[in-house]
């Protein structure tokens, strides 16, 4: 039956396709069930004459001239977007409709691996996370469970590391920060793929913090020991530590940066002045001036 | 028997809400794979940037104007339907994808909030046209696998692949 019409034509095939779902197999041609990502296939057609192949879908099309009874050959690399496919032969005012999938190349080419914070305090437990997603050659998200293994590794710290294995495609893991400053490699490994992220790991909230006090003419001159955290690791110069003089009920604050790791600062010699020191919400030691 | 009613009083009372107009919309209970909680309103502005994003693709592939992926599609999905794009245009073919019912289900939130990843059991309708000529209309069952990551007010497809069965 041939048909003129556009919108007749458009109608029937509408009428007789609509509620049909598509199948991997149909009359005038025979299709794979599936095919991996950039393999090379074919489809073998049945009958005579000429007509048109049409490979559709979100990923990609393809639309071949083909000789009807032969089959049709797909290089490799020709279909490479993993997806839903369907294959439409069109004769004329007869066309013939499959369907098949294009599943993800089985190795492994690339990791996407976004690993948070790039810069944390140490010692905090599952501080860093992980997260990949692993993908073939083509950029298909390979959905097949994956196995992936992390690895975080430091200077002075031993390694830690653990392998856990993908759901539709993609993993996360969390690791703890080590106790030690300094920057720390984190790896992500899908057999010989891997992809690197540096950790910058810098030191926690000062621990300890301890000041003297020694006279200087009309002034008293404080100075920190060694700023420190918990870990032992020293505080970066520049974070700012504040003295505060407490005297008849009068109130001096002097805010001064770390220098070379201890701080420094002249405040007035007043018998019976109490001295304190802290920086951030670490309050330190405090010492009473002169007089008892 | 109060849990599974509880539990599909939640799926039905997400669809309507979303897409009362269009394609059938249900929403399984989530089954999020990651530490990160998923709060109701980040759950329901992936779902309304997601089926939003099908609206774009529709029209991009039906106009073969790749510019109306910009706003709800980045990185390879967009890269792969703007290939699809260019290659129907080259070959003078045009396709309509119509949208019927999605069945999705969110499991995955990534630690660092950047990524969600969803799977929908999709059903959609396919006209595909050859220099304006219908050659077929077809109705599609396919189970897709989207990534999405926040742009600056929405969701973004990041991945949007199809999968077998």
């Amino acid at each position: 039956m041939k048909c003129s019409s556009r919108s007749l034509l458009g109608g029937l095939v509408f009428a007789t396709m609509h509620l049909a779902l598509a199948s991997a197999q149909s009359g005038g041609m025979s299709l794979p069930k599936t095919v991996e990502a950039g393999s090379a296939f074919s489809i073998q057609t049945t009958g005579s004459g000429k007509a048109v192949l049409y490979i559709v879908g979100l990923g990609q099309v393809l639309r071949r001239d083909v000789q009807l009874g032969e089959t049709t050959s797909f290089a490799a690399g020709d279909l490479h977007n993993a997806g839903h496919y369907l294959a439409v032969l069109a004769n004329g005012s007869s066309t013939e409709n499959g369907a098949f999938d294009v599943v993800p190349a089985k190795n492994p080419a690339n990791l996407s691996f976004l690993a948070k914070p790039s810069r944390l305090s140490v010692s905090l437990h599952d501080g860093i996370s992980g997260a990949v997603c692993v993908f073939d050659a083509y950029q298909n998200l390979i959905t097949a469970p994956t196995p992936v293994s992390f690895e975080l590794s430091g200077v002075s710290t031993a390694a830690q590391s653990r392998t856990v294995s993908t759901r539709n495609g993609c993993v996360w893991t969390e690791m703890d920060s080590a106790a030690k400053e300094g920057a720390a490699q984190f790896v992500a490994r899908v057999g010989n793929i891997s992809t690197t992220r540096v950790i910058q790991q810098v030191p926690g909230d000062p621990c300890g913090l301890r000041m003297s006090a020694r006279p200087s003419g009309q002034k008293i001159e404080l100075e920190t020991e060694p700023v420190r955290d918990c870990g032992g690791n020293a505080v970066p110069d520049g974070t700012i530590v504040t003295f505060t003089e407490l005297y008849d009920g009068s109130q001096t604050t002097v805010d001064v940066p770390l220098k070379r790791g201890v701080a420094r600062a002249e405040m007035p010699a007043y018998s019976g002045a109490k001295i304190s020191v802290a920086t951030g919400v670490v309050m330190g030691n405090e010492i009473r001036w002169g007089k008892q | 028997m109060t849990k599974f009613l509880l539990v599909m009083c939640t799926v039905f009372a997400a669809t309507f809400p979303l897409r009362a107009d269009q394609s059938a919309v249900r929403v399984e209970p989530t089954n999020v794979q990651g530490p990160r909680p998923l709060v109701k309103q980040t759950e329901t502005a992936v779902i309304r940037d997601y089926l939003q994003a099908w609206q774009s693709v529709s029209a991009a592939l039906e106009q073969n104007r790749a510019d109306l992926l910009d706003r709800d599609f980045v990185g390879a999905a967009k890269d792969k339907l703007t290939d699809t794009i260019q290659e129907q245009a080259r070959l003078g073919l045009s396709t309509r994808y119509q949208d019927r019912s999605h069945d999705l289900q969110i499991v995955y939130y990534s630690p660092e909030g950047l990524s969600i990843q969803l799977i929908d059991n999709v059903e959609y309708d396919v006209e595909i046209l050859d220099h304006d000529k219908i050659q077929t209309t077809q109705r599609v069952r396919a189970r897709y696998i989207v990534v999405l990551t926040p742009a600056e007010v929405r969701w973004r497809v990041r991945i949007f692949q199809g999968q077998p069965e």
